[in-house]
């Protein structure tokens, strides 16, 4: 672990630390009430990946306070490289906020963190893809900074019927 | 976008920024060198939305009434511009494959366009200002050094 997520960050109660095995439940129950869909083997992959391997490139955190029964919210990212070309950087693929404790900075602190162990793990760029109609997610990430970047995401149906949507 | 939009988010910007001042079209005319006539347009219909408010007299001008973090650019710009993506090919029933494949990129783009307006606010747009402000501090002082 490294010196800021152990540490954890202390603002409005707010505690910022490394995911444990403790908050998996929760990490559970708190996706499956924001997506409306359980994903437990998903979850449990992510934290086996992502907090217990490789942590000085992998950051999977949650937010806690003291008296909430659960977890605030999450974030979850690594450092990725060679990707076309990328040069290694920060990669958020997942953050998410309690929808009951939204609106008191829980999301843009997840945020903040990470890019700290991006910063101490030698990235100077983070990156992430976002689903265009999620105006959640979009305005989010807009308003701690970030901007469209040099790659664009692509995609194709592999069904060759679904490849005219305009005319349907 | 089309110069009314780009007036009216300027004139945003420029009242959220000083929400305790009263500025005058004349004003924000002259730092982003348009015309205070256009500027008033733009702001009688800013006014209609309810984000700012006119005060007239001496010390008078306008104010920001609206809610920086709910406004996007996407909500300015519908007021001024037709943001629609529907379909815009002309007898669709009669499109060619040709046709129908530009229209499908033109529609890409413009979705493009349009979700990343809906996901700018003022206040996003007014931290990336700040942000600038301090990038080209550090620029200049770093020259001066």
């Amino acid at each position: 672990m490294t010196e800021t997520a152990d540490s954890g960050m202390q603002s409005a109660g707010i505690r910022i630390r490394r995911a444990t095995a403790e908050h998996l439940p929760h990490v559970i129950d708190l996706d499956a009430r924001v997506t409306e869909e359980e994903k437990p083997e998903f979850w449990q992959d992510i934290f086996d990946r992502y907090a217990t391997r490789r942590v000085d490139q992998r950051f999977f955190l949650v937010a806690e306070k003291e008296g909430f029964d659960g977890i605030l919210g999450l974030i979850a990212g690594e450092v990725r490289g060679w990707e076309f070309g990328s040069q290694p950087c920060g990669w958020i693929f997942a953050v998410s906020v309690d929808p009951n404790e939204r609106q008191q900075g829980i999301g843009g602190t997840l945020f903040s963190e990470i890019c700290k162990e991006f910063q101490q793990a030698g990235m100077s760029t983070v990156r992430t893809m976002v689903r265009r109609s999620s105006p959640l997610h979009m305005s989010f990430f807009r308003s701690e900074g970030m901007m469209a970047g040099p790659y664009t995401q692509l995609e194709m149906h592999l069904d060759e019927g679904d490849s005219v949507p305009s005319r349907i | 976008m089309q110069k009314s939009s780009r007036l009216a988010i300027y004139a945003l910007i420029e009242l959220a920024s000083n929400p305790d001042r009263q500025i005058s079209a004349a004003e924000i005319g002259t730092k982003y060198r348009v015309s205070s006539h256009h500027l008033a347009k733009v702001l009688l219909t800013l006014g209609r939305e309810g984000w700012v408010q006119s005060i007239r007299g001496v010390g008078g001008g306008y104010s920001f009434t609206g809610n920086a973090k709910r406004i996007t650019l996407f909500d300015i710009i519908s007021l001024f511009e037709n943001t629609s993506t529907a379909c815009k090919l002309d007898r669709p029933e009669n499109a060619t494959d040709e046709e129908w494949v530009l229209f499908d990129v033109s529609k890409e783009i413009n979705e493009i366009s349009m979700s990343t307006y809906s996901s700018i606010s003022i206040a996003t747009l007014l931290k990336q200002v700040e942000r600038r402000q301090v990038s080209v501090k550090k620029v200049v002082e770093t020259v001066k050094n």
